[in-house]
């Protein structure tokens, strides 16, 4: 089947959805998600989103600025942190008036909670600039987009599969996609196409993310000639429930709650004796397992304790409803009156599609722009986050980003024409389908995942070092010959999960190699990239993205981008 | 722990009507059921199909029948039965079955957007947030849980009984819509719900409530919808 939209948007979490609003009325929009619309991951997050109101305190947006590019180790692109920590205010409101539930101070303002790595004054102290509803903040935003929309008639694919994108002359003008419910293969010609198609968690072992975050947009991208940024810098959050991953929101520590060893210390006053346990991630995860290391994790395990029972059941009933939920269904731990048993778990990509501040993919260290192609939110690096995110800045990213993409799509498509699809398209790529269908296979997807997800758990999760990347970069290679001779079983055309599995999986062993790579030619420690073997950053080295470009038959290039810095230069990270 | 699972099983490409299979699997009693499903996918099974994403009870997926009660197949887990060996997994009632436990939500949320899911206000937009109180935003509160996985309306009585009827769920967004204190069509959003489709198809047998995943009281939001037409037409 055949389509033409002005701009097809792939994903719709929150930095889709806020695109598709942006483009407006009398702009034709599509939006293709593989999950139903509100079942995006964006619902997932929970804890706040980042602007400098300064509705509980004094603030202004050069404090977030500042945290966001110290967060970040220095990597973070200081022109595009400025633009969206001056944007956030004007993000938040407009969320307001589209309706979201925020949570209200006293004086009936949208209300303000402390979140790890923000603080007034350049560092002096925590502040209270995570805006939020309860701890179902990304929920709550992503229902009211969604509802915007169906108001607007943006038109929905729900439960349809990107395959692949149509490159013509280095210009993107659409895209094929995979109908889940019939088999069929849709061919979707565009003036524009904004991938905003989530995260890669499902690549580790343990993670917060949903089972639908596989990168798929991330590995398409690249196989069609976008390059891939800073791939190497996972974060892995401190507080997943034990064992499960499920995330329990830094909102926790954000409304008091305090990280304990075996001996009950609160051990982040060590660690970061000015903010504590409201440390950045990628420093609380390390000093957990630097905790367990020298045996103080909980009976002798890798986990600690995350202590809430001080915080009193207003703090709970109202802010913190989920999670409590969580860790009584979960762990059957009544959090109001034991700690929760917390380990890191793998959270979020730093890294993405190399994008400008427009959402403009960008092909080369000159920011080229590949014409017709976008991307937004955690599949796309702009890069806000650098070599570690702080918490609440993603959704403000995915908001930010969506909405500038929306209003650059919206000029791109006012002064270009449709490209022209090749013929037989769809033929080609149904033909592709059959063929994975009729294979014969000897391998079984299952254990080709679980094996790169425990390596890669293994060897590229918080601690790295040569030797282990090495093995685990072997390892994915044979994982990906392997994968050539994987069978699928179900032969059906309606719903075959099976072989979107394996179109999934092919995408997280592209990405899987690409993280390992950078994580091994990044010979520093930066941010949520630490290397053992080289504990210290390296500026005079290192002090540049990494870039990722796709080689027919051979290995992936890795090329370097320069940082832009303008205010702040880079210094020693202390909190 | 061994566990048999027996499940629904329908591919219209194959079966004429539906059948159940029969799967046996190591359990741990903290399993979810959500697990339990993926490991007979991935190790015995792979053409069974249903619905999941977050897998942790926000996303909204995978609502179905276990053991005869509806419920997120994430957010339950083994030790959660009693019959904790024994488990019969079957789609949502109400909807038409797709394939195995996949169904059609597509008429749940044409409902809901029968409702007009969206903030509604006539009076002009400030240049920062408007003002709401705590205690108003609280009012909503409850509404804000709602996930969308069709647990309450699937288990509605009067649902199943009359297709035009809104159900619980796009009466539970309605209410959260007329109840915020910013949006200004509260009258007309009551006039739409003044019939025996809307609000007073309800019939407070609570099985909305009984079933909902996240806690929310529906049946009372559904009640409170019940009363502000009430006290709309006193005061008309």
């Amino acid at each position: 089947m055949k389509h033409q939209y002005d701009v097809v948007i792939v994903g719709a979490g929150l930095s889709g959805l806020r695109a598709a609003i942006e483009l407006g009325e009398g702009t034709r929009v599509a939006v293709l998600s593989k999950v139903f619309a509100t079942r995006s991951h964006s619902g997932a997050a929970q804890g706040g989103i980042g602007a400098a109101l300064g509705n509980e305190e004094e603030d202004n947006w050069e404090w977030h600025m500042f945290d966001t590019v110290k967060g970040s180790d220095y990597l973070g692109d200081q022109d595009a942190i400025e633009i969206m920590t001056r944007d956030a205010p004007k993000i938040v409101y407009e969320l307001e008036h589209m309706g979201v539930p925020f949570n209200r101070t006293p004086e009936g303002r949208i209300a303000q909670r402390a979140f790890g790595g923000h603080t007034r004054d350049f560092g002096k102290a925590a502040i209270k600039r995570a805006c939020f509803a309860a701890d179902r903040t990304g929920r709550v935003i992503l229902d009211t987009l969604w509802e915007k929309c169906l108001q607007r008639g943006i038109h929905f694919f729900n439960e349809f599969q990107l395959l692949s994108l149509i490159i013509s002359d280095g210009w993107c003008c659409g895209l094929t996609a995979y109908e889940l419910a019939t088999g069929k293969i849709h061919v979707f010609n565009a003036k524009a196409v904004l991938l905003a198609t989530g995260g890669a968690g499902k690549v580790f072992k343990t993670t917060s993310n949903a089972m639908a975050s596989t990168g798929d947009g991330m590995a398409i991208a690249f196989r069609a000639g976008a390059p891939l940024e800073d791939m190497e810098f996972i974060q892995f959050h401190p507080t997943g429930i034990y064992k499960l991953g499920i995330l329990i929101s830094e909102a926790a520590r954000g409304e008091g709650g305090i990280l304990r060893n075996s001996a009950g210390e609160r051990f982040m006053e060590r660690y970061a004796p000015t903010i504590k346990d409201l440390a950045p991630r990628d420093m609380v995860s390390r000093c957990i397992l630097k905790e367990v290391r020298a045996g103080r994790g909980i009976d002798g395990k890798d986990y600690v304790h995350l202590d809430l029972t001080h915080l009193g059941t207003e703090v709970i009933g109202e802010k913190l409803v989920e999670i409590i939920e969580f860790a009584q269904t979960y762990l059957g731990v009544d959090a109001r009156k034991e700690p929760i048993p917390v380990q890191p778990t793998c959270h979020y990509m730093m890294g993405g599609i190399a994008a400008d501040v427009d959402g403009r993919v960008v092909l080369d260290d000159d920011n080229t722009p590949f014409p017709g192609l976008y991307a937004a939110g955690e599949c796309a690096c702009v890069s806000v986050h650098g070599a570690n995110r702080l918490g609440c800045n993603s959704l403000l990213d995915t908001l930010v980003f969506g909405r500038r993409s929306g209003i650059e799509m919206r000029r791109f498509i006012d002064a270009n024409r449709f490209g022209d699809i090749p013929d037989g398209l769809e033929n080609l790529e149904a033909a592709k389908i059959r063929a994975l269908m009729e294979k014969d296979g000897t391998e079984k997807l299952g254990p080709i995942q679980q094996e790169m997800q425990t390596v890669m758990m293994n060897s590229v999760s918080v601690f790295r070092h040569k030797q282990g990347l090495e093995e685990a970069l072997k390892t994915i290679r044979v994982l990906k010959e392997r994968f050539h001779d994987i069978g699928v079983h179900d032969k059906g055309c309606c719903f075959n999960r099976e072989l979107l599995d394996v179109l999934e999986l092919q995408h997280m062993l592209d990405l899987a190699e690409v993280m390992t790579l950078g994580a091994l030619h990044r010979e520093e420690s930066r941010g949520a990239h630490s290397r053992e073997d080289f504990p210290d950053r390296d500026d005079r080295r290192f002090l540049a993205h990494t870039m990722a470009s796709y080689q027919e038959q051979t290995r992936p290039r890795l090329f370097t981008k320069p940082v832009n810095i303008t205010r702040f230069e880079p210094k020693e990270r202390k909190y | 722990m061994r566990a048999t699972f027996v499940i629904f099983r329908f591919d219209p490409a194959i079966d004429k009507r539906p059948r159940y299979q029969e799967y046996a699997i190591d359990v741990e009693s903290t399993d979810k059921i959500l697990d339990c499903l993926n490991r007979i996918r991935w190790e015995l099974d792979p053409t069974l199909v249903y619905r999941a994403s977050c897998s942790h009870g926000i996303c909204g997926s995978d609502a179905m029948v276990i053991n005869g009660h509806v419920g997120l197949a994430c957010q339950k887990l083994v030790r959660d039965y009693k019959t904790a060996n024994n488990f019969v997994i079957e789609p949502l009632p109400l909807f038409t079955v797709i394939k195995d436990l996949i169904v059609d939500m597509n008429p749940f949320f044409e409902k809901h957007r029968y409702v007009r899911p969206y903030l509604t206000s006539d009076e002009e937009t400030p240049e920062k947030e408007r003002v709401q109180s705590a205690a108003e935003q609280k009012v909503i509160e409850p509404a804000l849980r709602c996930i969308l996985c069709a647990c309450c309306t699937s288990s509605c009585p009067i649902s199943r009984a009359n297709p035009n009827y809104l159900g619980p769920a796009a009466l539970l967004r309605a209410f959260r819509y007329i109840n915020d204190s910013r949006d200004t069509v509260t009258a007309s959003r009551l006039a739409q719900l003044d019939n025996d489709d809307g609000a007073w198809g309800c019939k407070t047998m609570w099985w909305c409530t009984d079933v909902c995943p996240k806690g929310i009281p529906v049946t009372k939001c559904i009640g409170q919808i019940k009363r502000a037409i009430k006290l709309q037409e006193k005061h008309a």
